[in-house]
């Protein structure tokens, strides 16, 4: 079985600062992550993997520096890297970004039909969650997002059983390979990697490729292959700096209690009215 | 990115063969009878974008015939459509990507709507996500504000990005439909206005079971499981080291049971073996965006911070006047959360059974 983790090297969001002059991201010095959301994807990858055998191969589209990110999913226990890279990528939105990983994962089940790809549920520096139904769509693929749990797969039927998160309930869906599958954050720990997979990750030759080499055409990738145009760029109005502090008169829990719920209904008036509903329902 | 941009693309124009893109959809998202509250809300947003355009607003509602799917119809015309496609078949009673998907393509390719919208739920990300890679257009996930720039009646989707630090306006200029989805409760409830009258088409598309592979074989509702269900709870009452030990996590457990709240806790409380890692609140565990949170013993580390930043409201409880929690949460109090939680489980157990009897 080949199974191929998409996984994005995004700036560490919680350590993104805005200059309070210019009003512009300082990026100097927010260090590169693996987004965390592909790290459960990756762990899931890699538990099929030990149960059932498989070749996991890790792929990123971004600058040369995503090698990083690469190098540390091997020394996790990822077998291969592909790092998907050329200034012509650059400015790509979800479409172009899924159009441009489909031809690199079509590039690679050449040599081995990939039976399952990976995506992070989402990222965190984007947020949109998009990729992954992109690609799955291209492929034509079955379609499996935030997925809590893989119940059962079998490769000689090739199929796959799993849980996903819907609205009000899990769904069990049973489905056939090839499908994509994002999981659902909090549904594994990611392992440490063993030592001997960290010397190999160190000396691993990575593979880099081109847009040429996977073949994507020039005019869907990049800004040129992006439905969506970015317009504006601005720092939400900041929220008061301080939370608002309670007082009461004295300090005994009781009255600080009072002052408490004084304080979230007039900030919420709304909320009262839905607790009331609730505890009404007997809920 | 450098100084924030003017506004862009005002000034582009429509190429004519898009032009005949009209109106303003929205995808009522139903599971098992029930409507997704996001669906409302966006369809009174739907209304007041198709009203600055001049044009009608969509509803389209898939599922299996029936009653329920008849009173979606209804409700989807009292809360702001005109016209509702109604598309029925029996394939379509579960949520699979695959029908769904090639139902949507060909129906929004026959029918042109100009702007589609998606509440930004697990079955409006999933299906959006496929949806815009048939119909090769833009879409913004996760939209806080619509609007319409009149200059050349296009869509601004204005959203967070970099985990909330920047917003940027995005714009779907050269291709039709522009997409978009909204998270649940972003957007206002509309009043439902049932003197409020709309057409409803039928639409057949003839799906055969044996072309989907994906089959359900079990929904497991969430009111019969015992396993907590943080991302979707209003009201959440979080503990973390400042409850000392494991047994006080029996006072938030205690007030969460007055407040019909899920408990959550921090990393270090589910490292410890306190309870599972499905309480988990943070970049490693959960996002939750709760009407209420109240922290309970929270110093307010970033890893918990991402995770509930976005509640409406945050209640934080410490001892020390100077926890970083306080820099983001909305009420602070100072005091022990040991003899806080039982206060307020007293006063909000009063306050509650007090009022239901005068109501």
């Amino acid at each position: 079985m080949h199974i191929v983790v998409c996984i994005k090297q995004v700036p560490d969001s919680a350590q993104i600062r805005i200059h309070p002059v210019t009003n512009t991201i300082m990026r100097q010095g927010v260090p590169a992550i693996i987004n965390p959301f592909d790290l459960f994807s990756l762990e899931e990858a890699l538990r099929l993997k030990d149960k059932v055998g498989a070749r996991v191969t890790v792929l990123t589209m971004g600058p040369p520096m995503a090698e990083a990110s690469l190098r540390k999913a091997l020394s996790l226990g990822a077998d291969d890297a592909v790092l998907l890279t050329d200034r012509k990528f650059a400015g790509s939105d979800t479409l172009a970004t899924s159009y441009a990983l489909t031809s690199a994962i079509l590039k690679l089940s050449e040599s081995d039909p990939v039976d399952i790809v990976f995506c992070g549920k989402q990222t965190v520096d984007g947020d949109t969650a998009q990729v992954g139904p992109g690609i799955a769509t291209r492929l034509g693929f079955e379609q499996l997002t935030y997925i809590t749990k893989i119940e059962d797969i079998s490769l000689g039927s090739k199929e796959i059983v799993v849980q996903r998160r819907s609205e009000g309930g899990v769904q069990v869906l049973k489905t056939k390979l090839p499908c994509m599958i994002t999981m659902l954050e909090g549904t594994n720990t990611m392992r440490f990697g063993k030592m001997d997979d960290m010397f190999r990750a160190a000396r691993y030759e990575l593979k880099t490729w081109s847009r040429d080499f996977t073949g994507a055409e020039e005019a869907k990738v990049g800004l040129k292959g992006s439905p969506t145009v970015v317009s504006k760029v601005f720092v939400p109005k900041p929220r008061a700096e301080k939370a608002k502090m309670i007082k009461a008169d004295g300090t005994s829990p009781d009255a600080l209690a009072a002052a408490a719920i004084d304080a979230i209904f007039a900030a919420q008036p709304k909320l009262a009215d839905d607790l009331l509903a609730r505890a009404a329902a007997g809920l | 990115m450098s100084e924030p941009s003017k506004p862009q693309g005002r000034k582009f124009q429509l190429p004519e063969h898009l032009k005949v893109y009209k109106n303003v959809w929205v995808i009522v998202e139903q599971e098992r009878g029930v409507v997704h509250s996001v669906s409302l809300e966006l369809l009174g947003e739907a209304r007041k974008l198709a009203d600055k355009l001049g044009v009608e607003v969509g509803a389209v509602v898939l599922g299996a015939e029936g009653p329920d799917l008849n009173r979606i119809c209804g409700d989807a015309i009292g809360y702001g459509a005109d016209i509702v496609y109604k598309v029925t078949d029996p394939v379509l009673t579960d949520y699979r990507t695959d029908p769904y998907c090639r139902v949507m393509t060909d129906v929004v390719n026959a029918f042109k709507p100009e702007i589609v919208l998606l509440g930004a739920t697990t079955l409006g990300r999933d299906l959006a996500g496929a949806i815009a890679t048939t119909l090769v257009t833009g879409l913004t996930a996760d939209c806080t504000e619509l609007d319409i720039y009149m200059d050349n009646r296009s869509l601004a989707a204005t959203r967070p990005t970099f985990g909330g630090t920047l917003l940027c306006t995005i714009q779907t200029l050269a291709y039709r439909p522009q997409m978009a989805t909204v998270r649940p409760r972003v957007m206002a409830m509309p009043e439902r206005d049932d003197s409020r009258t709309g057409r409803v088409q039928e639409v057949f598309p003839n799906l055969q079971e044996e072309s989907v592979v994906t089959k359900v074989l079990n929904f497991i509702a969430d009111r019969e499981q015992n396993e907590a269900q943080l991302a979707f709870a209003d009201v959440i009452v979080s503990g973390g080291k400042g409850l000392g030990k494991p047994e006080n996590l029996k006072l938030v457990f205690d007030l969460a049971k007055v407040l019909g709240a899920e408990v959550g806790v921090t990393r270090p409380l589910v490292q410890a073996g306190w309870v599972g890692n499905d309480r988990q609140v943070g970049q490693t565990g959960k996002t939750v965006r709760p009407k209420l949170y109240i922290a309970a013993g929270i110093s307010g580390a970033i890893q918990h911070r991402v995770g509930m930043e976005k509640s409406d409201l945050i209640l934080a409880i410490n001892t020390d006047p100077n926890a970083t929690i306080f820099d983001f949460a909305h009420l602070g109090l100072v005091g022990d959360a040991l003899t806080i939680l039982p206060a307020l489980t007293d006063a909000f157990g009063r306050r509650l059974s007090v009022n239901r009897m005068a109501g």
